[in-house]
């Protein structure tokens, strides 16, 4: 917590001197262009980066994320503080601080999450080119010796991805949808709190992810996400994760995400179904 | 079951292009309800600091007249727009990207305070978002 704390301070200082001469007080993006906070930071979904960039910040606008994610599954609890800053409606800063609690053996896995997004080309709203970004996810494990027991190679690693994200204001049944397109080279192990590459393999793997999302009006979204998982260690085979969600944007202040997620098998364990929270605060 | 599962999907996406479906200026309520509308929509305009300079030496009921005009004939209505392009009209205004979005949110609002469906709102964003291009940096 005290990294995460000194990285904080610097970026809320800067926020407040930016809210204090009122360019952030804008908040110049339609509602919900947001997205919530992921658990490794990066603005989207939950599971599945987005092509969108945290905040409102339009062009020439600064804004920011607070966010607190939890998932509870049989035998896990992960909890991840994260935070944004963005800029320019053209890059997305991002860090978060994962913990895995182990609830039936005991312990926990961590990982620090650094994460910058660049939009290249279009917008989430306007014309017709998709939103188009490309992103980093710099991740260091904190706790290594497990994920070294069982066949880790490193215990740092580089997510590289590019995302796609088009919105429909009058789709099917006359709503607002969204779908996003991830493509990620990651050498991880259930995201990177097993640690980087393993014995069964150790080199990048492409990996797709999905999500598609309706909004049944301007406050209310549901949707499904999808997210490829490589399969470095030999010890337990990794799994795809999925969910399904509704997110509530019931201001440019606040953003709710409740969902339900098949994390499937984890290091052994079978069956790890169980519920999401996700709270934003934006500044 | 799969297939079953699609060919309904493909139906069920052919059907917004049935003619049975009300054309977006009935559901705005014709001329009367276009004009209330846009009365509304300029009033929450004229209370937004940021945006308000661009009106300065607008001409309120002529504006008021020729935008329910255009909305009227982009929404299938009985009128012809007879003023300029979107892309004329804002020639010089150096409009950003910013104070597009903040004209569409008192749009949005505009049309929750006149009590329009989701669906109504959605057919009416989409067509005025596709003027962005010609609207912003002009």
């Amino acid at each position: 917590m005290g990294k995460l704390t000194t990285l904080m301070m610097p970026a809320l200082a800067l926020t407040t001197l930016f809210v204090s001469h009122n360019a952030m007080a804008d908040f110049g993006r339609i509602i919900a262009t947001g997205g919530l906070t992921t658990v490794e930071g990066s603005g989207g979904g939950g599971l599945v980066p987005w092509a969108t960039l945290s905040s409102y910040a339009e062009q020439g606008q600064w804004g920011g994320t607070v966010a607190y994610n939890q998932a509870d599954v049989d035998d896990y609890k992960l909890t991840v503080k994260a935070a944004t800053l963005s800029f320019d409606n053209r890059w997305e800063f991002s860090v978060a601080k994962q913990q895995f609690d182990l609830l039936s053996l005991g312990g926990s896995l961590k990982q620090d999450i650094y994460g910058v997004k660049y939009r290249i080309a279009g917008d989430i709203l306007y014309g017709d080119t998709p939103q188009l970004t490309v992103g980093l996810q710099h991740k260091r494990n904190q706790s290594f010796d497990l994920p070294q027991a069982v066949g880790a190679q490193d215990d740092t690693g580089t997510d590289i991805f590019v995302s796609g994200a088009k919105v429909w204001l009058d789709g099917l049944w006359h709503r607002t949808w969204l779908a996003n397109l991830t493509l990620r080279a990651t050498k991880a192990n259930e995201m990177g709190l097993l640690g980087f590459g393993g014995d069964a393999n150790n080199s990048y793997e492409l990996q797709g992810e999905l999500a598609v999302g309706m909004f049944i009006n301007r406050h209310w979204v549901i949707g499904v996400e999808y997210r490829q998982k490589p399969n470095n260690l030999g010890f337990a085979k990794e799994h795809d994760w999925h969910d399904v969600f509704v997110g509530w944007f019931p201001h440019k202040r606040v953003a709710v995400a409740l969902a339900y997620t098949q994390l499937q098998s984890i290091a052994g364990a079978d069956g790890q179904d169980g519920i999401y929270g996700s709270l934003q605060v934006t500044f | 079951m799969i297939r079953a599962c699609l060919i309904g999907f493909i139906i069920m996406l052919a059907l917004p292009a049935n003619a049975t479906e009300r054309t977006l200026y009935d559901e705005l309520g014709q001329k009367q309800g276009i004009s209330q509308l846009m009365e509304a929509f300029i009033l929450e305009i004229a209370e937004d600091e940021r945006v308000i300079h661009h009106f300065e030496n607008v001409d309120i009921d002529r504006f008021h007249r020729m935008l329910s005009e255009h909305i009227c004939d982009l929404s299938g209505g009985p009128c012809n727009y007879s003023g300029e392009s979107m892309a004329t009209v804002h020639t010089g205004m150096n409009i950003s990207r910013a104070e597009f979005n903040a004209i569409v949110e008192h749009l949005m609002t505009a049309m929750d305070q006149q009590q329009l469906p989701v669906s109504t709102q959605n057919r009416l964003l989409a067509i005025l978002a596709s003027f962005h291009k010609e609207v912003i940096h002009q």
